[in-house]
């Protein structure tokens, strides 16, 4: 396992109390596998991806019962030697609108050879070729090395911060947000792309994909978590979580989707919004929104519940879910949420 | 009754040639022709939906149609008057019916005024309605918005959440009544789970109004869901135009095509199939002579480099602009 | 509704200023000050020119403080305390309404500039580049002398040149507000100019238009006392800077540190005091300065 997290939380201080911006995540991520995180915003992914790579500030509380990447404790290890041994020789990142962290003043190549060089002692030759090949991989021409980041398109800084990822042949990239914005011809060749690297013997790096587009998810995850106000709904293999989705945030996900290979099928809101995630949580965080929630649901919290082998869910009321599948797909279920009423 | 009549419109942006080109010898100004001869027309009561990618002059032309930009050339005709010659008192009463719904909630309503008073203000801007009269219909028009008015009416829009925003700009769109709604992206900024709300909205409330609406989007799966026509822009050109569910599920224009073909299905089992198109998305800068698509086309004939197709009517409704045809 | 926001306005106004500790400091000497302006009739001991004697009967003549003159006596015999009363309501109304009406002419000029742009903003621009380029005080004294010394004509002349750094600023924030979308919405919902000016563009430009009234304020009394020390005031009305001119006159300046001490410090913390609060605004208009 590369990438191995239990019952991960992380609070942020603040004046009023502790926001839970992660409450008790578990996730584990394969050797060559691609794990996609979806959720809208608030949902604590940003957060979970901090948590990872350090970057959340020191007032900061972070717990968990395990954290450890290829088999090393990453919870507590000393910064420096995570600065030196971890951070992007073994997991990289690809970070939200990527395309507009790029330093205007310097060409794009000599970026990501400074990128190598402050992690290895490789002399200026061989950091060249290895962005070379990189830019090769990701479809950018090698001369492109010698362009500022302004003569990039969108999509070219994109590709770029991605080939700048991978400099250090990582394990583990951690990819937030990396298409939302661009525009869907550049998105899918992106994609293709990604596919295409990952197929190629030498980079066998596993993916963390963070979206809130389950469509660029359903295509690219092996494994899909659904993550909703700092916790995760539910977790499984791609193909199951969409053909028996447990959850009825999972379900509701589903609906408020338009897909082009259904345009007869009706879109359904979500009402409400997600909650404040300051204070004492009790019970399921989505129980005002979920038109299947009982009084339990607010004061119990759920567990998570393994309802298949490696299909978690986080919801008490999984028992009923053939009938909740049927009622899911009429729009007036969704109005009996309390937040609808 | 044709309520919008486009024709030929022109969008045209001059570069001033910089200190440099000149020396370098390109002393023409250069020319940005982000719209460049886009001629449609509209019915009452319907969704036409204008899609494309960034660049391709949809929010351009829709600047233009809501009179916020006097376009370069070509003739708009609202209920058969060209607006682009109007007097003050007309383009008032234009504005009384044209209306738009922005893309951005958290930048499109002023920080600094309560969501009465911003769903007020077209009333107080463009009408003598007495303060009472005001009043009314600005309530009835948040409650329609689908919030609850004597709660909303005092908030500021940071007290908000992006799809509340959003419904306070819709209210400020429909306040006035409109005969054409022009909505430029307004769930992009939204998360997914209250969008169909959104959409929901704004399709129950043209047809409660019977309003027509261009909607704008670069999302093909939402289109696809609310619009009766679609129209598909590249470079400022239309590519194609036709009902809806015959472009998206027969498309005839190569771009129309890879454009569907990259549209991501939210099902793991789809083997989506590859687009057939090559290069990058080009800059509308000087564009060459001939089709705007023919430096991505792989079927590129070379009659596409000198000559500009003209738009087709392959069956009833459905146009194409391509020389394949 | 328009009353209740003017109850914000102060409320907010209030709760900026109480929030900052400079703010509370310039504050509290702001209002002793207009307090003083206020009551001056009523609290002065003594007449503005009133030449004294003392309790032996002879002229109080450049009598330093004592118990009799709490804040010492000019070579006339004055009573240094009932002048400086007098003096804090003239000099505390000049700066204010000079302040006032410069920061109204600097912020209308502001912002038709960045809303209209163009040709208007070239010939308004290049007109406060003109008046940028005038030296402030010597502007001031030919222009009273122009006019003459008198209270309104000194007013006049410091309004002329205090608006022009407002103008410059004001146009500055009131463009980068104009670019905003919710202005093009506005104009979308069919708006006048001058409602988006004033009912749009202005209420997001606040607190830096409270912020230089402020520092308005501070450069005219600065002006003021500047031009009243070289003897261009009115003399009927005196003020901080005008009692100075008249130790300068005496020729006593190097003895009656009493005459000199007390319009000269209260100068100092009056214009002080302004800036404080002009700090406090700043923290608001540039949040980033607010030390956490």
């Amino acid at each position: 396992m590369i990438l191995d997290i239990q019952n991960l939380k992380t609070y942020y201080q603040t004046e009023k109390g502790a926001v839970k911006a992660n409450d008790d995540i578990t996730l584990s991520i394969d050797k060559n596998e691609v794990v996609g995180l979806a959720g809208e915003s608030g949902c604590g992914k940003s957060t979970l991806i901090r948590t990872i790579m350090r970057l959340v500030p020191k007032s900061a509380q972070v717990t968990a019962r395990k954290m450890t990447f290829k088999g090393q404790d990453i919870l507590s290890m000393p910064d420096k030697e995570f600065r030196e041994k971890i951070l992007w020789r073994g997991i990289s990142m690809v970070p939200q609108s990527a395309m507009n962290a790029l330093n205007p003043v310097y060409r794009v190549g000599d970026q990501c050879i400074e990128a190598i060089q402050a992690h290895t002692d490789y002399n200026k030759a061989k950091c060249v070729e290895i962005v070379e090949g990189l830019f090769d991989a990701v479809g950018l021409q090698a001369g492109m090395m010698k362009a500022y980041p302004h003569e990039f398109s969108g999509g070219m800084r994109q590709r770029s911060m991605i080939a700048m990822s991978l400099v250090l042949n990582p394990a583990l990239v951690i990819m937030d947000e990396p298409t939302t914005g661009l525009d869907v011809l550049v998105q899918e060749r992106i994609l293709r792309n990604l596919k295409e690297i990952r197929q190629k013997a030498e980079s066998s790096a596993s993916i963390l994909l963070i979206t809130h587009d389950i469509s660029v998810i359903a295509e690219m995850s092996d494994r899909i978590g659904i993550m909703y106000a700092g916790r995760l709904m539910e977790t499984a293999e791609s193909m199951e979580l969409f053909n028996e989705p447990y959850h009825p945030y999972t379900l509701g996900l589903k609906n408020a989707f338009p897909s082009i290979k259904a345009l007869d099928r009706e879109l359904i809101s979500i009402p409400g919004s997600p909650p404040d995630l300051l204070g004492d949580l009790p019970g399921c965080l989505f129980a005002f929104r979920c038109p299947f929630a009982i009084p339990e649901c607010e004061t119990t919290r759920p567990p998570d519940m393994e309802v298949k082998p490696g299909h978690f869910v986080h919801c008490i009321r999984t028992d009923h879910i053939e009938e909740f599948r049927k009622r899911a797909g009429d729009k007036k279920t969704w109005q009996s949420s309390k937040s609808a009423i | 009754m044709a309520i919008l009549e486009v024709s030929d419109l022109k969008q045209y942006f001059y570069l001033k040639p910089d200190f440099l080109a000149k020396f370098a010898g390109g002393k023409e100004a250069r020319i940005i022709k982000a719209v460049d001869g886009v001629s449609f027309s509209m019915e009452t009561g319907e969704i036409l939906g204008i899609a494309g990618e960034s660049g391709c002059g949809k929010s351009t032309a829709c600047l233009a149609v809501a009179k916020l930009r006097e376009p370069t050339g070509g003739a708009i005709l609202y209920k058969d008057r060209n607006i682009t010659k109007m007097s003050k008192k007309e383009i008032r009463n234009y504005r009384r019916e044209v209306q738009l719904i922005f893309q951005d909630p958290y930048e499109s309503l002023n920080p600094r005024h309560t969501v009465f008073d911003l769903v007020a203000e077209p009333l107080r801007a463009l009408t003598d309605k007495s303060k009472a009269t005001i009043k009314e219909r600005t309530m009835e028009t948040i409650e329609m918005a689908g919030l609850q008015p004597d709660e909303y009416k005092s908030r500021y829009p940071h007290q908000m959440s992006g799809g509340e925003r959003q419904r306070v700009g819709i209210a400020q769109a429909l306040v006035l009544e409109p005969k054409l709604v022009i909505a430029d992206e307004p769930l992009s900024m939204l998360d997914v789970s209250i969008r169909a709300g959104i959409l929901d909205l704004i399709r129950d409330m043209s047809k409660q109004m019977n309003f027509s609406c261009i909607y704008v989007s670069h999302d093909l799966s939402i289109l696809a869901n609310i619009s009766d026509r679609l129209m598909i822009m590249y470079l400022g050109r239309i590519m194609e135009m036709g009902a809806t569910r015959d472009i998206i599920t027969e498309p005839r224009h190569p771009y129309a095509r890879a454009l569907i073909a990259a549209i991501p299905i939210p099902d793991p089992a789809y083997k989506r199939p590859i687009p057939e198109i090559k290069g990058e998305v080009a800059q509308p800068i000087d564009p060459p002579p001939g089709c705007r698509f023919q430096t991505r086309c792989l079927q590129v004939m070379d009659i596409c480099r000198n000559t500009e197709p003209p738009l087709k009517e392959l069956k009833p409704g459905h146009f194409v602009a391509c020389h394949l045809y | 509704m328009k009353l209740e926001s003017l109850k914000d306005f102060f409320v907010t106004q209030y709760n900026i200023i109480k929030s900052n500790r400079f703010g509370i400091c310039g504050a509290v000497i702001l209002v002793f000050f207009g307090v003083v302006a206020l009551l001056a009739p009523l609290i002065a001991p003594h007449e503005l020119w009133e030449s004294l004697r003392d309790s032996s009967g002879k002229l109080a003549m450049l009598r330093p403080p004592s118990w009799e003159f709490p804040l010492g006596t000019t070579a006339m015999g004055r009573d240094i305390l009932s002048q400086m009363i007098y003096a804090t309501r003239t000099t505390f109304l000049i700066g204010l309404v000079s302040g006032l009406i410069s920061i109204g002419i600097g912020a209308n000029i502001g912002l038709f500039s960045a809303y209209y742009g163009g040709k208007l903003d070239e010939i308004l621009m290049r007109f406060t580049d003109i008046v940028y380029g005038m030296p402030f005080l010597p502007f001031l004294i030919v222009l009273i002398s122009l006019f003459g010394r008198n209270i309104w004509f000194v007013i006049i002349a410091i309004c002329c040149i205090v608006w022009r750094t407002s103008a410059r600023v004001v146009r500055s924030q009131a463009m980068a507000i104009r670019q905003r979308q919710f202005v093009l919405a506005a104009k979308a919902r069919g708006c006048s100019d001058m409602r988006i000016i004033y009912g749009h563009i202005m209420p997001n430009i606040l607190p830096l238009l409270l912020l230089y009234t402020s520092f308005n304020i501070a450069w005219s009394v600065l002006a003021e006392a500047g031009a009243s020390f070289l003897g261009f005031s009115d003399p009927n009305n005196l003020t901080w800077g005008g009692m100075l001119y008249n130790l300068w006159i005496s020729g006593k300046i190097r003895t009656a540190w009493w005459w000199f001490a007390w319009p000269s410090i209260s100068i100092i913390l009056l214009v002080s005091a302004l800036v404080f609060i002009s700090r406090a605004y700043e923290e608001v208009a540039n949040p980033r300065l607010k030390q956490r």
